[in-house]
């Protein structure tokens, strides 16, 4: 028995990696490959500096924003749990249309300052603070407008249908960069007053994201048999009524994992926000490394904001695996 | 045809029919589904529709709630014009209850919920008026003690019958039936069929699309046989199951019986 257990490790190697010539150039082929890539990894580590991670760790979280007004940040984080947490208790839907738009004010004023509070420009926003705030508010945008382009595309006016379908397949047709660039250029030609190079950045993921969300919302909607608005309607419940309360909540569930998908990659695209001087955790780890001191330490930098995406997209992902569960 | 029509009219001279279907045609594209289809029916009638499946039948019933749209004639329920007009639809759908052959419950609502819905949201019932007369109809289709449960762990017969008092719950002048029992597993098709009975019994005005004989014999007043989008016969079931009258009636009984 004890003989055994010794020889069998050794007899599967023997079986599965040595047993043809031809594997056997391949084993060692993979294990001196395999060999280069740790003991490479393993010097970078026995050289590399951290101290440009905890010397800059502040930077990487609100950037350059004013020491003594990050109490705004806390209270911007604040509005939406306070939101969430009172739907939750409350379970009245009137609530929404209340508080979603009081919240989004107050978020605003709290952002940019004014009537009372010290103004700050966009470019003393940085860090992990901005990535969440961008993707939030985008996120926040785009799913209404999302929801109203799936609805507007499945409507009986030719008119809505022929703007949202138009609206739709253009944006998923462009690349979300050259979107971006144009939410840039063109915005400003357009809206009569001036926007901040930060609201126009989260209005571009806000239009290319609503587009892909619409598309995922349709396919719940259309996936709905359609007995259910026939029989909403035979009890004479109106087409609002009938969205509201037996469409729309079957609908949505149903795309939960595919619009928590689009969020997940929502928040990695705000990485693209570095192109347009704006510090958030890509702009502000691009604007450390270009700091002397640090030079060189791209390796360092990169592989720790690359954790802080995958922490909080992987945090995401489970979220959505419970809401499968719960709701099946 | 014309006979039967006249004689209905005679009958009653005090009261007008709640249902008035008057030459009705409708077309898919190019396929005439309803040709100048006519029905008359009294409050408190039960009419049976019979007919060979495509002959139009299912489709006649789903225009008097405006769930199809005609292109002729012309229909009222209960004095109300059954127009495009949004008002009298909206009327008409509150007025006329409707089970379908596959139930069409909700599915991310309680059974409980089912029922209340309208109530709460059209007729403007608070959740407490709104429960207790969801109850009372769950009662009295007999499953009261599955209120709290989804639809999805009923069984067919079951959620039939909840579809049944889901309609009730807005007290309907009129209830349509389109093959109730169709989809229904054989051993669940009679407890489908007591409820209708004793909802016909207590005096509610019923249009039943069905091919459950022995239903139509016991509860029916008449029988209207549908082919080709016509209304092809319409007498009593008694005559209608032992001298029909038309070929295409003789052919179909041949088939069923």
């Amino acid at each position: 028995m004890n003989t055994k257990i010794n020889v069998k490790p050794v007899r599967w190697v023997q079986k599965n990696l040595f047993n043809t010539p031809y594997n056997i150039v391949l084993t060692i082929l993979c294990v001196w490959i395999l060999w280069n890539i740790v003991s490479s990894l393993f010097s970078w580590l026995s050289q590399s500096e951290w101290t440009v991670i905890s010397e800059n760790l502040r930077l990487f979280l609100v950037g350059r924003f004013p020491e003594a007004q990050l109490w705004r940040m806390g209270a911007i984080a604040l509005i939406p749990i306070l939101i969430a947490s009172t739907l939750v208790v409350r379970r009245s839907q009137t609530w929404n249309f209340v508080l979603i738009p009081v919240g989004l004010g107050a978020i605003a004023w709290l952002a940019n300052g004014g009537f009372g509070l010290l103004l700050i420009r966009s470019s003393l926003w940085g860090g992990l603070f901005l990535t969440l705030f961008a993707a939030a508010i985008s996120t926040a945008l785009a799913f209404p407008l999302g929801l109203l382009l799936a609805l507007g595309r499945r409507s009986e006016l030719p008119v809505i249908r022929g703007i949202s379908t138009i609206y739709i397949e253009l944006v998923r047709g462009l690349p979300l960069i050259g979107i971006l660039f144009m939410a840039q250029v063109m915005l400003p030609l357009v809206v009569p007053f001036r926007l901040d190079r930060l609201l126009r950045a989260i209005l571009g993921l806000t239009f290319f994201n609503a587009a892909y969300l619409a598309e995922n919302i349709r396919s719940g909607l259309q996936s709905l048999p359609s007995g259910q608005s026939e029989a909403s309607r035979s009890l004479g419940l109106n087409s609002i009524q009938t969205l509201r309360f037996i469409i729309l909540p079957q609908a949505l569930r149903l795309v939960t994992p595919a619009i928590v998908g689009q969020f997940i990659s929502l928040f990695k695209d705000t990485s693209l926000l570095a192109l347009f001087a704006l510090f958030e955790l890509t702009g502000i780890a691009r604007s450390i490394l270009s700091q002397p001191q640090f030079l060189g330490r791209n390796g360092e930098v990169y592989l720790f904001i690359g954790l802080i995406y995958w922490i909080f997209c992987f945090g995401l992902s489970q979220f959505s695996k419970r809401l499968e569960v719960r709701s099946s | 045809m014309t006979n039967t029509i006249e004689t209905v009219e005679n009958e009653t001279v005090e009261k007008p029919p709640i249902l008035i279907a008057h030459d009705v045609s409708k077309w898919f594209g190019k396929f005439q589904v309803l040709r100048n289809a006519n029905l008359q029916v009294k409050t408190g009638e039960v009419v049976v529709i019979m007919g060979p499946s495509g002959s139009g039948k299912s489709t006649f019933i789903r225009t008097f709630n405006a769930l199809e749209p005609y292109q002729e004639g012309r229909i009222t329920i209960d004095g109300i014009p059954l127009t495009e007009d949004i008002q009298n639809i909206d009327q008409i759908r509150r007025d006329v209850g409707m089970v379908f052959q596959q139930f069409n419950l909700f599915p991310h609502l309680t059974v409980l919920e089912n029922v209340t819905l309208a109530p709460i949201q059209v007729r403007k019932f608070t959740k407490p008026q709104a429960d207790e007369i969801a109850r009372q109809l769950l009662d009295r289709v007999g499953i009261l003690e599955q209120a709290q449960k989804y639809p999805g762990k009923l069984s067919g017969g079951q959620q039939q019958r909840v579809a049944i008092a889901r309609a009730l719950a807005m007290e309907p002048k009129i209830m349509l039936f389109d093959e109730p029992t169709s989809s229904l597993d054989p051993e669940m098709v009679r407890e489908v069929l007591d409820v209708m009975r004793s909802l016909a019994k207590s005096g509610m005005t019923m249009l039943v699309v069905t091919h459950e004989v022995g239903f139509a014999r016991e509860v029916a007043d008449r029988v209207v046989f549908m082919d080709a989008g016509q209304v092809i016969e319409d007498t009593t079931p008694a005559e209608f199951f032992t001298q029909p009258k038309e070929a295409r009636s003789k052919l179909f009984l041949s088939q069923i019986l």
